[in-house]
């Protein structure tokens, strides 16, 4: 496998330390592979975005690594540690979609969510902990809006809101998953802003994109994933057009449509993932 | 909680006016429609009326204190079954109980003699729920069928087999099963004081976890992906809120019975969801309108003996809904209304200051420039009405309500002036228009001739916000200064 990044890094001892490290990872929904032996290692301290076609495993790959999708094979480490060790230094912003926005609670609260680790069983929000969700609100420009409930906020809002509550939970690490799908012009420069301030203060973002034409300013590294890794390393040297024609063009089709076949007969298993979701 | 609730409510004598009204409300109608009273509904005597509604008589006061904590628990256990969007699966589990109450009974019957013992029976319908529910998840796992109707198989086959299990409990020569059919319908009427207890203890302790739980429930609702990947355990607090919908189910069911239980779910959060859109806030007021629901149910059912209180529970559940529903503060349909008529009437305010206004600048632009001393007074209301498509009632109103805010006055001879304070509100209607028009030609490839229509409809609502950022975005406009129409204004003739 073209596995840039990786052929580089093998130089290096010690590379399952880095924040993320995956070995040999399958994911299979409904015996359907999704992801098909995904080896990655991210570098401390990158912007990396993860591009792909429609249907290429991207946020899967994020799912996988936190644990949201059952793996059929395959080892994810953060840190040289299995992320069940590691979840405090992991923060996640999910697709903005993937809630429902009427739901009885103000921005501030949504926040909080993210400061519920470290506040433990059974104890309430104090004021303290509203204060600093305001405090991350600041950050993403929403301090305006901590009271406001979060169906009165635009699309780009509800993101910035997601982003916040993710920085509540102080991590090293940051999944994001197409944080920037649908969103208005300040709330895109706002997030790119915040990437790069990530990134000053040594933090390591992974972040679902779908726009190619951005991949270079925003980013520095980018993973090219099409159920496989097609590529993956420094922007300049991976995000070529061959690379892109690899992932976006239909080489793979064969290998998906064997895929298809091989999950609609009977009796085969991967590895026991049947039902896919939790 | 519930004592001080239940105490407020009865020590007030407005509260008791109103639990008086609807009870009045609810049955009025019927009596009135005629010949309901000669087939046993019977006004009730005022001394009875009050005899009731002090509690004074044993028996209805061990009901009436269990159905208002019933709905308490229900109230507060039934907000995060809707918030987590299970409402059905509850009317799943709790058609899924049947036969578990028809098992419990014959092997009761047949090992002891004694198939009655609720505690037993409600220990059948729990185990019921839970396979009924466990049901549900087989087969949304393993089979292509989709939710709703994974919930409606599970439902009916269980329901069924319940019916028929019942069928055979009830032709058992030994044991009595009269009084097993009340579990379907409900019959508050047979409560004892240990039924009564056990549904103030199940209420105490759904109150207890709720509060100390509040947190964790809410965000496995509202983002269990996120719950998970911060560590929650979040199938086991998923099965704890099920678990707790379940017990209120069973314990409901004699109260008003498993196919009316899931209205004392699901109705009170709905019914509070019109009035807060924070979670602590309608998690109150569901317990409250639950345990409202089920005092004014019982109490009324008590007063009319042949009303079975399961559905007239129900009913001030739904009544209080369609209340809520129409006066609701967040979301009440006469709130909205009332917002689109206010919104109506400023988009009509708006645009007759602004045809007010490009009639005085048309005006001004006939006349000579120069000749400032020229008067421009206003216009007549036949010149202002073909410049819209306004009714002359329509338009005659709206000048009379400009007219009394002081924005306008009439002149002797029939035409339209604005005062200082209305040519200032003009000028800033104006100008938001001229600037979402510049905004529309210059980013959303408007043409001129078109861009007056798009303008109208969307300006009314624009804020300072919005307008600063317009001034900003645009590259050509003095801040506060009206920009000149980008297209021909219709014309006018000068006095």
């Amino acid at each position: 496998m073209s596995n840039l990044f990786e052929s580089k890094s093998m130089v290096d001892t010690g590379q399952e330390t880095a924040p993320i490290w995956i070995n040999d990872l399958t994911v299979a929904y409904h015996r359907k592979p999704v992801l098909w032996d995904v080896d990655l290692v991210v570098p401390e301290g990158k912007l990396v975005a993860v591009v792909g076609p429609n249907g290429a495993g991207k946020s899967t790959l994020i799912k996988a690594i936190l644990g949201l999708v059952p793996k059929a094979t395959g080892d994810v480490r953060i840190y040289g540690r299995s992320y069940q060790a590691q979840r405090r230094l992991v923060g996640y912003v999910p697709q903005r979609e993937s809630v429902d926005w009427d739901f009885p609670v103000s921005a501030a609260d949504v926040v909080a969510m993210g400061l519920y680790g470290k506040i433990g069983w059974l104890k309430p929000v104090s004021r303290r902990h509203r204060e600093q969700a305001v405090e991350e609100l600041r950050k993403v420009g929403m301090e305006a809006y901590a009271d406001r409930q979060i169906s009165q906020l635009s699309g780009g809002q509800q993101q910035r809101v997601f982003l916040a509550r993710a920085l509540a939970q102080d991590a090293r690490v940051y999944f994001m998953d197409e944080p920037f799908a649908g969103v208005d012009v300040a709330t895109e420069k706002a997030i790119v802003a915040l990437l790069k301030e990530l990134q000053m203060s040594g933090k390591t973002c992974v972040v679902v994109h779908h726009d190619l034409q951005t991949v270079t300013t925003y980013f520095d590294h980018v993973v090219l994933l099409n159920m496989r890794v097609v590529a993956a390393g420094p922007v300049e040297e991976v995000f070529t057009e061959e690379n892109l024609k690899k992932t976006y063009g239909g080489k793979l089709t064969l290998l998906t449509q064997a895929l298809h076949k091989y999950a609609q007969q009977p009796g085969l298993g991967t590895g026991g993932t049947k039902g896919g979701r939790r | 909680m519930p004592g001080s609730l239940f105490s407020t409510v009865f020590s007030h004598g407005r509260a008791l006016f109103i639990a008086v009204a609807w009870a009045v409300w609810l049955w009025s109608g019927p009596a009135h429609a005629g010949g309901l009273s000669d087939a046993g509904l019977q006004w009730p005597a005022w001394q009875e009326l009050l005899r009731v509604l002090t509690l004074r008589d044993y028996n209805t006061r061990v009901v009436i204190v269990g159905t208002t904590l019933l709905g308490l628990a229900a109230g507060l256990s039934g907000t995060f079954l809707i918030l987590r969007k299970r409402a059905l699966l509850s009317d799943t589990l709790s058609h899924a109980t049947l036969p578990g109450i028809a098992l419990a009974f014959i092997l009761m019957t047949v090992f002891f003699g004694n198939g009655k013992s609720l505690v037993g029976l409600i220990a059948g319908a729990a185990v019921f729920a839970v396979l009924g529910t466990g049901s549900v998840l087989l087969i949304q796992r393993y089979s292509r069928l989709k939710d709703d109707a994974a919930l409606g198989v599970v439902l009916s086959v269980y329901f069924g087999l319940g019916i028929a299990i019942m069928g055979i409990a009830t032709r058992m020569a030994t044991g009595n099963s009269a009084g097993l059919n009340s579990f379907i319908y409900g019959k508050t009427a047979s409560m004892l004081f240990s039924d009564a207890l056990l549904i103030a203890v199940t209420a105490f302790v759904a109150a207890v976890l709720c509060l100390l739980f509040f947190k964790e429930f809410s965000l496995v609702c509202f983002d269990a992906d996120f719950a998970l990947t911060q560590g929650w355990p979040v199938a086991r607090l998923d099965f704890f809120m099920m678990t707790l919908v379940v017990v209120v189910t069973v314990v409901g069911l004699q109260a008003v019975g498993l196919i009316l239980v899931v209205a004392l779910l699901i109705i009170p959060p709905s019914t509070a969801r019109f009035w807060s859109h924070r979670l602590s806030v309608m998690l109150g007021l569901s317990a409250f309108f639950g345990a409202l629901s089920g005092m004014l149910g019982a109490a009324i059912s008590a007063l009319m003996a042949n009303l079975p209180a399961g559905a007239v529970i129900v009913l001030s559940a739904s009544s209080l809904f369609f209340l809520s529903l129409v006066f609701g503060t967040n979301g009440g349909l006469l709130l909205m209304v009332l917002e689109r008529r206010r919104l109506g009437k400023k988009v009509m305010h708006e645009n007759l200051l602004r045809e007010l206004y490009e009639w005085q600048e048309s005006a001004t632009q006939q006349a000579n420039v120069d000749e400032k001393a020229i008067e421009i007074s206003g216009p007549r209301l036949e010149e202002l009405l073909p410049r819209r498509s306004w009714s002359v009632h329509g338009l005659q109103k709206g000048l009379r309500q400009l007219i009394r805010k002081q924005w306008l006055r009439p002149s002797a001879d029939g035409r339209y002036l604005f005062t200082p304070d209305g040519l200032l509100e003009a000028r800033g209607v104006v100008r938001k228009h001229r600037l979402w028009e510049a905004y529309l030609i210059a980013y959303a490839d408007t043409a001129p001739g078109q861009v007056d229509w798009g303008a109208d409809t969307i300006e009314h609502v624009l804020d300072e916000r919005i307008i600063a950022e317009l001034e900003a975005g645009l590259p050509d406009t003095t801040p506060k200064a009206i920009p000149a129409s980008p297209h021909a204004l219709p014309c006018c003739e000068v006095s």
